[in-house]
């Protein structure tokens, strides 16, 4: 039972990294600039890396045929556990910054209070991804300061894709059963505690940016819960692909 | 006037012919630093358009490890890329002519990339059969007279050597699967052989270029030599794949110690170097794209810039 749950609440923590990292990676050769488009790719690079090392835990866990790739890609749509944020298109450089922006912060206070976790392999694991999201949160607020208060048009730009993207923040933060249990028994952190110090974050950034959050949202709610947008879909198709067309084969 | 160009050509040439490196600021002729323009900026925009064929399997590779290897690659390929364009630089020519060389299509890059990449044994006979050729061309110019450019493939030649590796291992494990996935792999193998073989350019009769750039060390070996080298080094692997080479001509010769090929397609080669490839206009598509859509973040990126180093001035003042 508690084996369970901590397999469920690896596919949490595994599936948001997985599917931004797969959004990252179609960006892969079409950034304006190479030094952008190396940067894109190291970041998806490093989730996927943390995605492999959550679901390599995870298959050991289910034990039996399961590998990495079974749990990342053997899954029904309803199954992943991602939020909707991650799952958002890659519109354009400005949606693309100010969600892995939105994203990176909390992503941040999530490894550094996994590095307490009771769980060793989850501490080592977040020790081991803190430094690089440390970076992925330097690079998207960098990008936000300079869009933010760059020209009129980049300004623009980015204060839409605030507001556009805005709306699948707090998803992060609404606890689901298994993300309650995590915080209960000290696997992972109390989300309701890492809110504040977010909004803060954030608000402060994006001032200085000389953006701002749009004055009234309705929060969107239930990706995590397996109720996903029409994007996911396609996303899956894609990144299954290969293991639904050819099933059980190694590559 | 004329005897001093001379001397000064004399002494560059011995210069070369010691095995001495020219470096950015010394002398050289005009047609010596517009030949490395055009060859290290081709280089560069294989480099980058080489990210697209391949970057078009990043979302469907069909295993985690697979993702990751396949992203780390392309991203190399962009490492690449920007080397090279450092090093075309060192010639007296800016990023954006380079970029605009390459988006108006008046610069070529290496034909290979406008054919498509469509089913997941391509990303490793792109690996094998594309990188192993531009290694063989890239391990010479290691040498070449050029120190800026040599210098950069030194670092590129180790990476493409890891790449071309890692495409067999790809094709290697292909070929220890499923029946599903050695069709793939052959499927595959009979579409890259022959561009790969186009790789090194025409024919040496028709390669005019070939002398001077024997002469600046830029070449040591003619194309057909080369063309030989990888016929040679590849064939065996394909056998240890169990596949098969798309060559009835292809037989070993015990009086040359090589073997012999059948006719490259000539006509094919030059359609796809004019531009009439499957994936030709995809590809300059793609990177226009890329260019114009960027273009508010770059302006966006130089405003911001600005703005802070006036904030620094007034501070100062």
């Amino acid at each position: 039972m508690l084996q369970e749950k901590l397999y469920d609440y690896l596919l949490h923590l595994g599936d948001n990294s997985m599917i931004l990292g797969q959004r990252l990676g179609e960006l892969c050769g079409h950034a304006a600039e190479l030094e952008t488009d190396i940067a894109l790719t190291n970041i998806s690079l490093d989730l996927f890396g943390q995605v492999r090392n959550y679901f390599q835990a995870a298959a050991q866990i289910k034990g039996g045929d399961a590998t990495e790739d079974s749990v990342a890609m053997l899954r029904y749509e309803h199954e992943y556990k991602n939020t909707y944020l991650v799952e958002q298109p890659n519109e354009d450089f400005a949606h693309v910054i100010v969600r892995q922006f939105f994203f990176d912060v909390y992503h941040q206070l999530v490894l550094n209070e996994l590095m307490k976790s009771k769980n060793e392999t989850l501490v080592a694991i977040a020790k081991k991804s803190i430094k690089e999201v440390d970076y992925h949160v330097d690079f998207s607020s960098t990008w936000v300061k300079r869009l933010g208060d760059g020209t009129e048009e980049s300004h623009a730009k980015m204060q839409t894709a605030v507001n556009i993207l805005w709306r699948y923040s707090m998803e992060l933060f609404k606890a689901t059963e298994i993300e309650s249990w995590a915080a209960d028994s000290g696997v992972g952190p109390d989300l309701d505690q890492l809110k504040p110090i977010y909004l803060e974050r954030v608000t402060s950034l994006l001032q200085e940016a000389t953006l701002s959050l749009p004055e009234e949202t309705v929060f969107q709610y239930g990706a995590k819960t397996g109720m996903h947008s029409e994007n996911m879909g396609f996303i899956l198709a894609e990144f299954q692909y290969m293991q639904r067309a050819y099933p059980n084969m190694k590559w | 006037m004329e005897n001093k160009t001379l001397s000064l050509e004399d002494q560059f040439q011995n210069r070369i012919d010691s095995g001495e490196n020219i470096e950015a600021k010394d002398w050289m002729p005009e047609k010596y630093r517009k030949t490395h323009i055009r060859q290290i900026s081709q280089h560069a925009h294989s480099e980058v358009v080489g990210m697209l064929p391949e970057g078009n399997w990043i979302s469907r590779a069909p295993s985690l490890r697979r993702k990751v290897a396949l992203l780390a690659k392309v991203q190399d390929e962009a490492g690449h890329g920007l080397y090279l364009y450092s090093a075309a630089e060192t010639l007296g020519i800016s990023r954006e002519e380079l970029n605009e060389q390459l988006n108006s299509g008046r610069a070529k890059y290496s034909s290979i990339f406008n054919y498509p990449t469509v089913s997941w044994a391509d990303m490793g006979a792109v690996g094998w059969l594309v990188d192993g050729a531009a290694i063989i061309n890239q391990v010479m110019l290691t040498k070449t007279s050029y120190g800026p450019y040599a210098r950069a493939m030194v670092r590129i030649c180790k990476e493409e050597s890891f790449h071309q590796r890692q495409g067999y291992e790809i094709m290697l494990s292909l070929c220890n699967g499923t029946e599903a996935q050695k069709a793939m792999s052959q499927d595959a193998l009979n579409r890259w052989w022959w561009p790969s073989m186009m790789m090194f350019g025409p024919r040496d009769e028709e390669s005019p270029n070939t002398e001077q750039s024997m002469k600046w060390k830029i070449k040591k070996k003619t194309n057909d030599e080369l063309r030989q080298q990888f016929v040679d080094q590849t064939v065996p692997q394909v056998e240890i794949l169990g596949l098969t080479v798309p060559d009835k001509d292809l037989k070993w010769n015990d009086e040359t110690g090589h073997y012999d090929f059948g006719t490259i397609d000539w006509d094919e080669f030059w359609d796809v170097v004019k531009g009439n490839g499957l994936m030709n206009e995809k590809r300059l598509k793609d990177r226009n794209e890329a260019w114009d859509e960027g273009k508010w973040v770059r302006d966006g990126a130089s405003a911001y810039a600005d703005k802070q180093a006036e904030k620094r001035a007034k501070k100062t003042a």
